[in-house]
């Protein structure tokens, strides 16, 4: 299972190099990082998805607490939170027909259309892990030519959680 | 621990220093009294404010030696070792010592110059990504970008170094940074707003650990390093004795609970007592103070401690049910910890059950066979042991001799035995008995060493005869790489690979036929590196060899051939249970 992980850094050089290479070095996987400032200039957030079990999550986020320079960290998958990502999806498309269809599937996810070409259109949608994974499995009947992901950012629902100071 | 690292003075007029100068500062307020290691063009200036510094500067042949003396001071004193090295090899050569002391949880401070701010990604001469190559080796580490960040990050180092787990810190300065001005000094206190390692145990589940202990009917502490930096021996003797719980140590812990009381069962792992093994596999109620589960102590993961209930106690959270399910898992110093307890545990007996372990014993002491005209080299530790009334502060490197060190010695205090655990490193033995002495002066130092290990950083001999270190360095040579030897001999039926070390009456080899009869010749190498020395080849020698040397007051290396395939016994092959253990006496 995915876990989202969101932690508090001193916004520091290296933090990051670190942080990366405690979970490499232990041998976990990173599906996505997303690093950015908080209200706080002092402190940026990285939210980081990790695949695996109860115990690797839970060895993920001691041995993250551990470091010197997190401040704080919080399993957002075991909370009340918000998730979402921003894709941008570049779909090759012979045909009107095809095109259409492109369209017709992006708008029921309430994906918006950013670009067109003639032989392929560009989706940028916003979403929860669940829906985008939804919306790239049905995707996957056309032809994708390029994809970036932001990466999952998440914040808690409740006060005081993960929120900086 | 003090919770306030202190640097430098606070002074009413705060004039301008240099960087390297509020180096020196920070270090002699710290409390630093002997400084390792090595110049080099990139910490030129630190070096030259040490001219005049209160600090007793030891320079080694080595950076890698330089680290294992502050290792080694570390661990027989308690506080931070600390050392001082040049830009790049300078600083790459100290990585298996940063490395081996993080394994071990020992702090230390290293000082790494790096080239000029500037040039910092130019590939300039000796510039390497230090920060980046000892990431993984240490407990954190600093790039320092101006001067008047030094003085606190020179605080905070040997805070972090100090305190939870202890561990190394580097401290990388670029060489415009030492020459920089500043006026700032360190803070009274250092506050970290992201470290706070001084963690109170949760007093319920101190309360559950003590209901478990009242319990319990055959209770067995399992005692690790973290006690030997937590300062908890009389705490852990206080428990054992009230509630009558055998004890067994890991390799880290050794002496932290006396081993000739009859409580201990001394040490458990794949060369512990047998004794201890069994303990671990019938008790009912493990109890683990600061030793963090290693696979050397488990062996096969699913079978350890089968029928017992789980107590961890450590500092570290992420070290509670890593490798093995913790049922009661307690953050907290083990010192604390074991005080909390105390009052919450009853006076207990066990007495069927300290029979059971006493008959174990009894039974399966460590023993070895005599081979005839050979010494055997359980022998010459026996020796030690008996030469030394059982008082010499033993260090080692790693290995066959390493294990023998634990088996046929009884050490009773607390940093008696110093030895690299987690990483392993041979080469460790020599220097971090320097670096021991240097910190002990009273102690009688004996490094116990393989002629593998001791030529891993024999150079650093000279350090000990240029100081008139009264160390005594016994090599047990064997011609092999011995522990590498026995596993070839046990797992890859005797198929010797890569393991002979040079030396007459071994087996052929057609590379060397016209070799020296020692190759290397160690007393030769001790005698020009200044030390006395001898050569051992009868049992009756050792032990008039070893009062020689502990009397003299001068270093010492007495070269032991020993019997060239002794094995180390009992051993529990990797990644196997208790009941697959070999024990024989050959």
């Amino acid at each position: 299972m995915k876990h989202i992980i969101n932690c508090l850094v001193e916004n520091q050089p290296g933090v990051l190099a670190r942080i990366v290479g405690l979970i490499s070095g232990r041998g976990y996987n990173i599906e996505t990082l997303n690093v950015g400032p908080t209200a706080d200039p002092t402190v940026s957030k990285m939210t980081i998805v990790v695949p695996g079990d109860a115990h690797v999550i839970e060895q993920v986020t001691h041995q993250l607490s551990k470091q010197v320079d997190v401040i704080e960290v919080v399993n957002m998958t075991n909370r009340r939170h918000l998730n979402r990502e921003l894709i941008l999806v570049r779909v090759a498309v012979g045909d009107h027909q095809h095109r259409a269809e492109v369209v017709d599937l992006a708008s029921l996810f309430m994906a918006r259309v950013v670009a067109v070409q003639e032989d392929s259109v560009t989706v940028q949608m916003v979403g929860n892990q669940e829906t985008v994974d939804d919306f790239l499995r049905l995707l996957k009947h056309y032809a994708i030519v390029d994809i970036s992901r932001s990466g999952v950012i998440a914040v808690g629902r409740e006060a005081g959680e993960n929120g900086g100071k | 621990m003090s919770k306030q690292a202190k640097a430098g003075q606070v002074a009413d007029e705060q004039p301008m220093r240099t960087g390297a100068q509020c180096i020196i500062d920070g270090l002699v307020g710290a409390g630093c009294e002997v400084l390792f290691g090595y110049p080099g063009g990139a910490v030129l200036d630190i070096f030259n404010c040490l001219y005049e510094a209160p600090l007793h500067f030891v320079l080694t042949r080595h950076e890698q030696g330089a680290v294992h003396m502050a290792d080694g001071y570390a661990r027989a004193t308690g506080k931070a070792g600390c050392c001082l090295v040049t830009s790049g090899p300078g600083a790459t050569n100290t990585v298996t010592g940063l490395a081996t002391a993080y394994m071990d949880g020992i702090p230390l401070v290293c000082i790494t110059g790096q080239v000029p701010l500037h040039l910092i990604g130019n590939d300039a001469f000796q510039e390497a990504d230090v920060i980046g190559i000892t990431r993984p080796v240490t407990k954190h580490n600093f790039l320092v970008r101006t001067a008047d960040e030094l003085p606190e990050i020179i605080a905070k180092a040997f805070y972090i170094a100090t305190t939870g787990k202890p561990g190394p810190v580097v401290i990388d300065v670029p060489k415009n940074i030492q020459k920089q001005m500043t006026a700032r000094r360190a803070p009274d206190a250092v506050e970290m707003r992201a470290y706070h390692p001084d963690v109170e145990a949760d007093p319920a589940a101190v309360a559950r650990l003590a209901e478990l202990i009242n319990q319990s009917q055959r209770p067995l502490l399992y005692v690790g390093g973290g006690a030997v930096n937590g300062d908890a021996s009389a705490a852990l003797a206080a428990l054992a004795r009230r509630a009558n719980i055998p004890v067994t140590t890991t390799l880290m812990a050794m002496g932290v609970f006396p081993e000739d009381d009859p409580l201990s069962v001394r040490m458990l792992g794949m060369h512990g007592s047998v004794a201890a093994n069994y303990a671990v596999d019938h008790c009912d109620l493990l109890i683990s103070v600061g030793a963090r589960f290693d696979d050397r102590v488990t062996g096969k993961i699913s079978a350890f401690a089968p029928r017992a209930v789980i107590e961890h106690i450590d500092i570290d959270r992420s070290s509670i049910g890593k490798s093995v399910r913790a049922d009661v898992g307690v953050q907290g110093y083990a010192k604390p910890v074991l005080e909390a307890l105390l009052p919450l545990v009853r006076e207990a007996r066990h007495d069927e059950w300290l029979e059971q372990v006493g008959r174990w014993k009894d039974r399966f002491p460590f023993t070895y066979t005599q081979r005839a005209g050979e010494i055997m080299p359980q022998f010459v530790i026996e020796k030690i042991y008996e030469v030394s009334k059982g008082q010499a502060l033993v260090t080692t490197d790693v290995g066959q001799h390493q294990m023998w060190a634990t088996q046929y010695f009884r050490y009773t205090k607390p940093r008696q035995f110093i030895s690299s655990g987690g990483l392993g490193t041979m080469g460790f033995g020599l220097p971090a008995t320097i670096g021991a002495q240097l910190g002990r002066p009273d102690a009688l130092a004996v490094c116990v060493t393989g002629d593998g290990g001791v030529q891993m950083n024999f150079q650093e001999l000279v350090v000990a005869v240029e100081r008139q270190l009264p160390i005594v360095v016994v090599i047990l040579n064997n011609g092999y790489l011995g522990m590498v030897r026995q596993w070839q001999e046990l797992f890859y039926g005797h198929r010797y690979s890569g393991v002979m070390l040079g030396q007459t009456e071994r087996r052929p080899n057609e590379h060397v036929a016209e070799r020296p009869v020692y190759l290397p010749d160690f007393v030769k190498m001790a005698e020009a590196h200044g030390a006395c020395a001898c050569r051992v080849t009868r049992s009756e020698e050792v032990a008039p060899a070893l009062e020689k040397a502990f009397g003299s007051g001068q270093t010492w290396v007495i070269e032991c051939i020993v019997s060239p395939e002794a094995n180390v016994f009992p051993m529990i092959p990797p990644g196997a249970h208790v009941a697959e253990m070999i024990n024989r006496t050959v």
